[in-house]
């Protein structure tokens, strides 16, 4: 673990590059059945966001050509995929590396910390901000396991298999897509 | 006008004589589970609401999670302090009460309060629950702490972040319970459930809602290639582009006095008084707290591994290494606060 | 002495005098501005109580500790009830031992600014001040308890707390702060020479070049807080005289006017008219405005809004 700043890693500009002409529909989707199964999954992720859960979040990988809007709703939580500049008016903007923010999600890097070293930009309504990290350090999520979990039955050779994926993705972006062990 | 008081009943032993306590910060259950996983001696945490000094947004724990905290806890053979430590609001005491009788029907091992009246209210309706004196109310002295420990049988004093080490030795000579004190992380600069600075830029108290520098009253913009924060109307702080911002505590902004732009009342630095262990445990010290509830999971754990190991180290005889928690800190600098005479 | 307690006991909650304090002198003045401040107020204010004391800092009481007896006497022949203020932060011993000396001075109540006074006091009739918190009805049961007979309460008390509490006093009349720069802070630490690049036992009692509070502004220049030695207060100056009727209404009884340069006479005496109905609370706000040219007045705290705005009071 670290909550050193100067080890968050970038995603190769190559990589970034190569993604922009990729059609959003299909990661919208996806990101949308992800989003609705974890709140299946973590009612009391939801519920620790209290009145903050009608927010509507801009997160923003600043290393990636898109951007997620976001409002988690324990009802009904609502995502949607778009290219940055064509992003609705949002209550609060997370922006940062991909590493820092699914970082930030694996409770692998400290939110504070990534704050006080500009590694993340935070905007806006700052209750927002505050409770949707603290909500998301408390769940414990796992981003294999949600992606997995929408497969139902298939969920566990599906996990198996995405954190292969997962590990060879980090071996080529340095970006941990799995959660990291506790006290690693 | 005559006042009889019982002399509370004699501390039954609380942990090994000559072993300092590690009282290590739980925002919330999963960091509960970190550190006691990283190696806390006792965990310290709060419900969700205006009763802890720590009521941020998305933070703390429900009445059915602290139970299962309290479960957790001490099957791990680790202790829960439950901080009861906002002052109750006139005419509302309600949640205040139910927050004490919680931590009694749940089995927590302390309430640290520091209201005169909840005191008043846990001894007489919980006796046997354990009273810490909560670093809110002050007690800086033999004859404050005498107070709380007569009136109402308080056990330990988490002291403010006032004292030098030699005046903590002093003071441990004089007083009839234990003493508690910071080790790491954010420092108060004013004498703590004293301070309405908060209060009056904002709205929101400390002591009458449990924020300080809120982050509802929290705006960060971009102006003229500055970095800007403010907390409410006020203008906290302002740094070139690209460089390190520290969260907008009203106490260790920039602000400008007698011609001078300064740091006025502190430096955005951490307490790190990790290489005062061994002093601390001279002094007579029952117990060392690291700050930061408000903190993530990951944040706890590599705070309290750190300073496990320092103490750790402390108990074999070893010195002391401070390396690992120089990082952990607010903008990378540290002081060792009040401890040293000189920060005054 | 018996005849000041009673004084003090018997201005119930049932009693609906209105009553004026003159808090304690919290700022670094010359021990002659010192002296005739205190002689001024002796003879010609229109104040019931008068406290006189060093809460901010031990080192400035020898300027003129030789002075107390003889202002004690002349406000006492000025009919004031005179409340002796305990240090706010003691730490050290000759700070502990202060409030030993304080007790043991006949014919005064003594204020208790720090709970380590609490128990010296307890059992004999005293004050408690705004830098005590009593926040709620519960603590304020256990002050009557030990003997409180005034309780000042913190000044960032809203109005709703204010009324409960004024109304679940039983033996203590409870003050609110009506006038002056709130205390908000207390610290180990000296601004005032920290501000000057000196160390707090070499401070050169800097701070006696601001006999109101050295002025705090933020990066842009907006007014923000004063500093005290090791107080801060408001920069604004809180002022409750046209909040005197909702005060009054919710069963307050008595107000505390903190000393500044500017004439606090004549300040008393705005509050005492407006308290009698002499004149209205917006012609005591004009009249006060003209007493302070330049200062920012405030009364946030009391309406549940941030410390240093202002709202407008209730007509009437």
């Amino acid at each position: 673990m670290s909550t050193n700043s100067a080890t968050v890693p970038e995603l190769p500009a190559a990589l970034s590059f190569g993604l922009r002409p990729l059609p959003l529909a299909p990661l919208a989707a996806a990101l949308d059945l992800v989003v609705k199964s974890a709140a299946r999954r973590h009612p009391a992720m939801f519920a620790r966001l209290g009145d903050q859960a009608g927010k509507r979040f801009l997160i923003e990988p600043t290393d990636l050509p898109f951007v997620v809007v976001m409002t988690p709703r324990p009802d009904d939580p609502e995502v949607q995929v778009v290219r940055p500049g064509e992003e609705p008016a949002t209550d609060a903007r997370i922006a940062g590396p991909l590493a820092a923010l699914v970082g930030l999600v694996h409770g692998a890097y400290d939110g504070d910390a990534l704050f006080f070293s500009r590694d993340l930009t935070v905007e806006g309504d700052m209750s927002a901000v505050v409770a949707l990290r603290n909500a998301l350090d408390d769940a414990e999520i796992d981003l294999v396991a949600e992606a997995a979990a929408v497969l139902g039955p298939l969920a566990q050779p599906a996990e198996t298999v995405g954190r292969i994926a997962a590990s060879l993705a980090e071996r080529i972006t340095g970006i941990a897509f799995a959660r990291p062990r506790s006290g690693s | 006008m005559t006042t009889t008081y019982t002399a509370p009943a004699p501390s039954a032993a609380w942990k090994p004589k000559g072993r300092l306590e590690l009282v290590c910060p739980a925002g919330t259950p999963a960091a509960m589970r970190a550190a006691i996983e990283a190696g806390a001696d006792s965990v310290y945490c709060g419900f969700a609401d205006e009763t802890n000094a720590r009521n941020f947004p998305g933070l703390n724990f429900s009445p059915a999670e602290m139970a299962e905290g309290v479960a957790h806890a001490h099957k791990r053979g680790v202790k829960v302090l439950v901080a009861v430590n906002t002052f109750p609001r006139a005419g509302e005491p309600a949640a205040w009460h139910r927050a004490i009788d919680t931590i009694a029907e749940c089995g927590g091992d302390a309430a640290i309060v520091a209201d005169i009246g909840l005191l008043d209210y846990a001894a007489e309706k919980h006796p046997r629950l354990r009273l810490h004196l909560s670093v809110q109310a002050a007690a800086a002295n033999p004859e404050a702490i005498g107070f709380y420990v007569e009136r109402f049988g308080v056990k330990r004093v988490v002291l403010p972040r006032v004292l030098t080490v030699a005046e903590i030795a002093a003071l441990n000579r004089e007083i009839a319970c234990e003493t508690e004190v910071f080790v790491f992380g954010g420092l108060c600069v004013m004498a703590e459930g004293r301070c309405s600075l908060s209060s009056y830029a904002t709205g929101c108290s400390p002591n009458m809602n449990g924020v300080c520098s809120p982050p509802s009253h929290i705006t960060y913009a971009q102006e003229r290639g500055e970095f800007v924060s403010r907390l409410g109307e006020f203008l906290i702080n302002k740094v070139p582009g690209g460089q390190p911002m520290p969260y907008p505590t009203l106490c260790k902004g920039r602000f400008s006095a007698n011609g001078e732009t300064a740091h006025i009342f502190e430096d955005p630095a951490s307490l790190d008084a990790s290489l005062l262990i061994p002093p601390l445990a001279d002094a007579g010290v029952t117990a060392l707290k690291i700050e930061g509830r408000q903190r993530s999971r990951s944040y706890t754990d590599a705070v309290v591994r750190a300073l496990r190991g320092a103490l750790d180290a402390h108990a074999r005889g070893l010195p002391i290494d401070s390396r690992p928690l120089m990082a952990l800190s607010e903008g990378a600098s540290t002081t060792r606060g009040a401890y040293q005479k000189t920060w005054r | 002495m018996v005849s000041v307690v009673n004084e003090m006991a018997t201005n119930g909650a049932d009693d609906a005098r209105n009553t004026l304090t003159l808090g304690p002198l919290l700022f670094n003045w010359s021990p002659e501005q010192w002296r005739d401040y205190h002689h001024r107020i002796a003879d010609e204010a229109p104040v019931e109580r008068v406290c006189v004391g060093e809460v901010v800092c031990s080192k400035r009481l020898p300027f003129y500790e030789d002075d107390i007896p003889g202002v004690i006497e002349r406000l006492q022949r000025g009919g004031k009830t005179v409340v002796l203020s305990s240090l706010a932060l003691p730490t050290t011993a000759r700070e502990r031992g202060m409030i030993r000396d304080l007790v043991a001075m006949p014919g005064v109540v003594v204020e208790a600014n720090d709970v380590s006074a609490c128990g010296p006091l307890a059992g004999r009739p005293h004050a408690i001040g705004p830098l005590i918190n009593v926040y709620n009805e519960g603590t304020l049961a256990f002050m009557e308890k030990q003997g409180a007979v005034l309780v000042c309460l913190p000044p960032e008390l809203p109005l709703a707390a204010i009324g409960a509490l004024a109304g679940a006093a039983r033996t203590a009349v409870v003050e609110t702060w009506a006038f002056g720069r709130a205390p908000l802070a207390i610290s180990a630490r000296c601004y005032h020479a920290r501000v000057h690049g000196l160390a707090k036992d070499s401070c050169q009692f800097i701070c006696n070049q601001d006999p109101d509070g050295l002025a705090v502004d933020t990066l842009e220049g907006k007014e923000f807080l004063s500093v005290n030695g090791v107080q801060t207060l408001s920069r604004t100056v809180v002022n409750h005289v046209a909040d005197l009727g909702t005060l009054t209404a919710r069963g307050v009884r008595a107000f505390r006017l903190s000393p500044h340069t500017c004439d606090m006479v004549a300040v008393a005496q705005v509050f005492r008219d407006v308290l009698d109905g002499a004149i209205t609370g917006a012609e005591g706000e004009a009249r006060i405005a003209a007493l302070m040219p330049g200062a920012i007045f405030a009364n946030g705290f009391l309406h549940g809004r941030p410390g240093h705005q202002r709202v407008a009071a209730a007509a009437g």
